[in-house]
């Protein structure tokens, strides 16, 4: 009678993973490989200025003295540069003025996530910057948003609009030899979203984008890019899901935040690429690089994330506090299932006066994965009174996979103040008999209990995105239960 | 409704319940008494479906089901309710989304589409004021941080929400002060129907005043050793155990 735990959660947490299909657009791609050639390809492609084709050239040389990074807590077999395609795009036809012009697969697609276009603008109000497969296809609302003096548009497009912006910002916050992957992606990104909020400009509606990688082979190397200008704000919301794939796709974007004096950037992600299958084999890696600096005084820049998918990830958005009395927030929700890794955290560095930092992580590991929380914070000689509170909380499911902590906290002064606190629970047969014997089934009963164990950072996310998160969280730990 | 046939059940090799006869009819209110650790609770929660529990022998038929081969949520909507002795937290899960669940889980079980909101937040409006329960407390998290006695209230008000033909109180009047206890009890009759019935664990005879059983049991060693009407329990408050005891 006596059911093993491991075996009742097995069950529980096989969920198939549900968006997986592929859509057949045609494509134009770069010949396999990387060399200062493809680079080239790509910025001509891409119509660029000598510039910006110097960035990238600058970038490829230095990443050719770097090596792959090795000091986090994950495990994967050596990826093959040569042998991605780094350039990938929906054949351009002509502008579109409508949905009604858009590739009826590609709504199609958005369909099955739910995630259409057309719902998306009637019913939320949110302007969408759909992003499939490194190429803007479609940016809505972007009147509205123009007649304040927003820019919310393809990177790309950013780089023919306002060049000076992108020249100006680009490659300030995250250098493009900072890390291995940083340099890959400074050298080949192929696009992403720009952002500009002008000054004392209250960004009307929550800016969105959704990317999706959709063609064998092609590695995605988005960039994004958001300005909050003096005494701005701007809640900016990017969430993906991937098609089921065998071979394992690289991922490594870069997003770089720059907020002013008084303006505030909220930035929240809900991250879903393919995780890889039961036995651990597909699936994408996910190598990011994502920080902001909060520039002028009392600016705020603030993460949430939502992460369930991915192969392995590898993620620490960071917040540079250099405005004095500026404000960095964390907030994250990690789940691992199956052989899936994750290692990721937030770095906040405090250089100015009477910051203050949040970080709040939630882990959830099942199956046979693990889930390491990273974190760096730094209070330097110049950041008096500056304080952080940390905490990290890990949920195991079953006793196969593994949770751990990395914290690292280095005080250069004796005013700040560093708090970190860390837990790790289990859901307890007590939790599971006392739903059930409510009515509720073992696989909501997880469900209702991990969301109810990721409130407080689910509450920092948009409504609709919440919602969205919510059913996420359930669905990446969800089986039958036989 | 429910029928128990010489229930022997242990746990760890350890034999706890030692074949237990007990019939309940619809409209009846059984009470279950007896020393600590006799084994009370683990009928209880047997019948609610824990598998901690070594089922050896026995059968238990509700409503012409037979409930060992159950999981623990099928008894649930098939009508069956336990209030816990000690009531579980589940952090961040507010009152309103864990029981919108297990109404709506219920529901599905049934066939039936999910409960429309506002006929469900009405629902939860008239079942707090009947209990006397405050309107932050449904915002709260499912028993985090709330007293015993606030515990004990709420498990009442599920009972309410989910409206079950058999009721389990497992020391319900524990932890509880003199006007919660009325207010508990009142609820109770008020939810006492000719087709439901209750199951009272409790150690004291104050509760019974309030719910007033047809039948009282004496529960000793994982043995039934006594049934009688509510006078039994008079009984039981005067001479305590150790009368049972000589004649066990
Ligand atoms: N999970 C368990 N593991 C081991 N022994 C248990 C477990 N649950 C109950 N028991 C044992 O079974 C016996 C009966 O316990 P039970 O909780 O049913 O008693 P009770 O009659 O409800 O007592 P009380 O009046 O104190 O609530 C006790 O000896 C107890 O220690
Ligand atoms: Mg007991």
């Amino acid at each position: 009678m006596e059911k093993d735990p491991n075996n009742i959660l097995d069950e529980v947490t096989q969920g198939e993973y549900k968006y997986g299909f592929y859509t057949d657009i045609e494509m134009e791609t770069a010949p396999r490989g990387l060399s200062e050639d493809t680079i080239r390809f790509i910025s001509a492609k891409k119509n660029e200025p000598e510039w910006l084709l110097e960035f990238r050239l600058n970038a490829y040389r230095k990443w050719l003295g770097m090596t792959e990074p090795t000091w986090a807590h994950l495990h994967h077999p050596p990826i093959n540069y040569q042998d991605i395609i780094y350039y990938a795009a929906p054949k351009k036809k002509k502008e579109l003025a409508s949905l009604d012009e858009v590739d009826p697969e590609l709504i199609e697609t958005f369909n099955k996530l739910g995630i259409s276009l057309e719902e998306q603008k009637r019913l939320t109000g949110v302007a969408v910057d759909a992003v499939i497969d490194s190429v803007s296809v479609k940016t809505t609302f972007s009147e509205t948003l123009e007649k304040q003096g927003i820019i919310f548009c393809s990177f790309s497009e950013a780089v023919q609009k306002v060049p000076e912006l992108v020249k100006q910002y680009m490659g300030t916050v995250v250098p493009s030899d900072d890390n291995y992957f940083a340099a890959l992606n400074s050298a080949v990104f192929s696009d992403g979203s720009f952002c500009y909020i002008p000054k004392g400009v209250r960004c009307p509606i929550e800016l969105s984008t959704y990317f999706r990688i959709n063609a064998a082979n092609t590695g995605q190397f988005e960039r994004t890019l958001i300005i909050g200008d003096e005494g701005s704000y701007v809640s900016y919301m990017e969430g993906c899901t991937a098609p089921m794939r065998d071979e394992n796709q690289l991922h490594a974007a870069i997003v770089e935040i720059i907020a002013l004096k008084d303006a505030e950037v909220k930035y929240s992600t809900v991250q879903n690429w393919y995780p890889g299958n039961k036995q651990g084999e597909g699936g994408i890696y996910n190598f990011v690089t994502k920080r902001g600096i909060c520039k002028g005084n009392n600016s705020k820049i603030s993460w949430t994330q939502v992460e369930t998918g991915s192969a392995i990830t590898w993620k620490y958005p960071s917040v540079v506090l250099m405005g004095d009395h500026s404000v960095g927030e964390f907030y994250s929700v990690a789940v691992t299932n199956n052989y899936q890794q994750a290692d990721t955290g937030s770095k906040m560095i405090h250089l100015g006066k009477n910051t203050k930092s949040t970080i709040i992580s939630k882990g959830i590991s099942a199956g046979y994965s693990n889930n390491s929380y990273r974190g760096l914070v730094k209070m330097t000689k110049r950041a008096e009174n500056a304080r952080n509170f940390s905490q990290c909380d890990s949920l195991l499911l079953g006793d196969r996979c593994g949770a751990h902590t990395f914290p690292y906290i280095k005080t250069e002064n004796k005013t700040s103040i560093v708090e970190h606190e860390a837990t790790t629970s289990k859901i307890s047969d007590d939790q599971l008999f006392y739903c059930n014997q409510r009515g509720i089934g073992t696989e909501s009963a997880i469900g209702l209990i991990v969301n109810g164990y990721a409130r407080e950072v689910l509450k920092q996310l948009p409504m609709e995105f919440a919602v969205e998160a919510q059913k996420l969280l359930s669905i990446s730990l969800e089986g039958s239960v036989g | 409704m429910l029928s128990i046939k010489n229930l022997r059940v242990s746990i760890e090799g350890k034999e706890i319940l030692k074949g237990i006869n007990l019939e309940v009819r619809p409209g009846e209110v059984h009470a279950i008494m007896g020393p600590n650790g006799t084994g009370k609770s683990t009928l209880a929660s047997v019948i609610a479906g824990r598998d901690i529990f070594e089922v050896e022998e026995g059968e238990i038929i509700f409503n012409g089901k037979n409930l060992l081969e159950m999981p623990v949520e099928d008894r649930a909507s098939e009508g069956i309710f336990l209030s816990f002795q000690y009531p579980v937290e589940i952090p961040g899960v507010s009152i309103t989304n864990f029981m919108r669940t297990a109404v709506n889980e219920q529901r599905k079980y049934h066939g039936l589409d999910p409960m429309p909101a506002n006929e469900f937040l009405a629902k939860m409006e008239e079942k707090k004021r009947m209990l006397d329960i405050h309107a932050k407390l449904a915002n709260r998290s499912v028993n985090e941080g709330f007293s015993g006695g606030e515990k004990k209230k709420n498990e009442i008000f599920q009972l309410a929400m989910l409206e079950p033909t058999l009721a389990i109180l497992d020391e319900t009047d524990s932890g509880l002060d003199i006007d919660a206890l009325k207010v508990v009890a009142n609820g109770v009759n008020k939810l006492r129907r000719p087709d439901n019935a209750f199951l009272v664990i409790t150690h004291y005879q104050r509760l019974l005043e309030y719910i007033v059983p047809d039948i009282v049991h004496v529960l000793f060693d994982g043995r039934i050793v006594r049934s009688g009407g509510k006078e039994l329990a008079m009984e039981l408050e005067e001479k305590g155990y150790e009368w049972i005891r000589s004649e066990a």
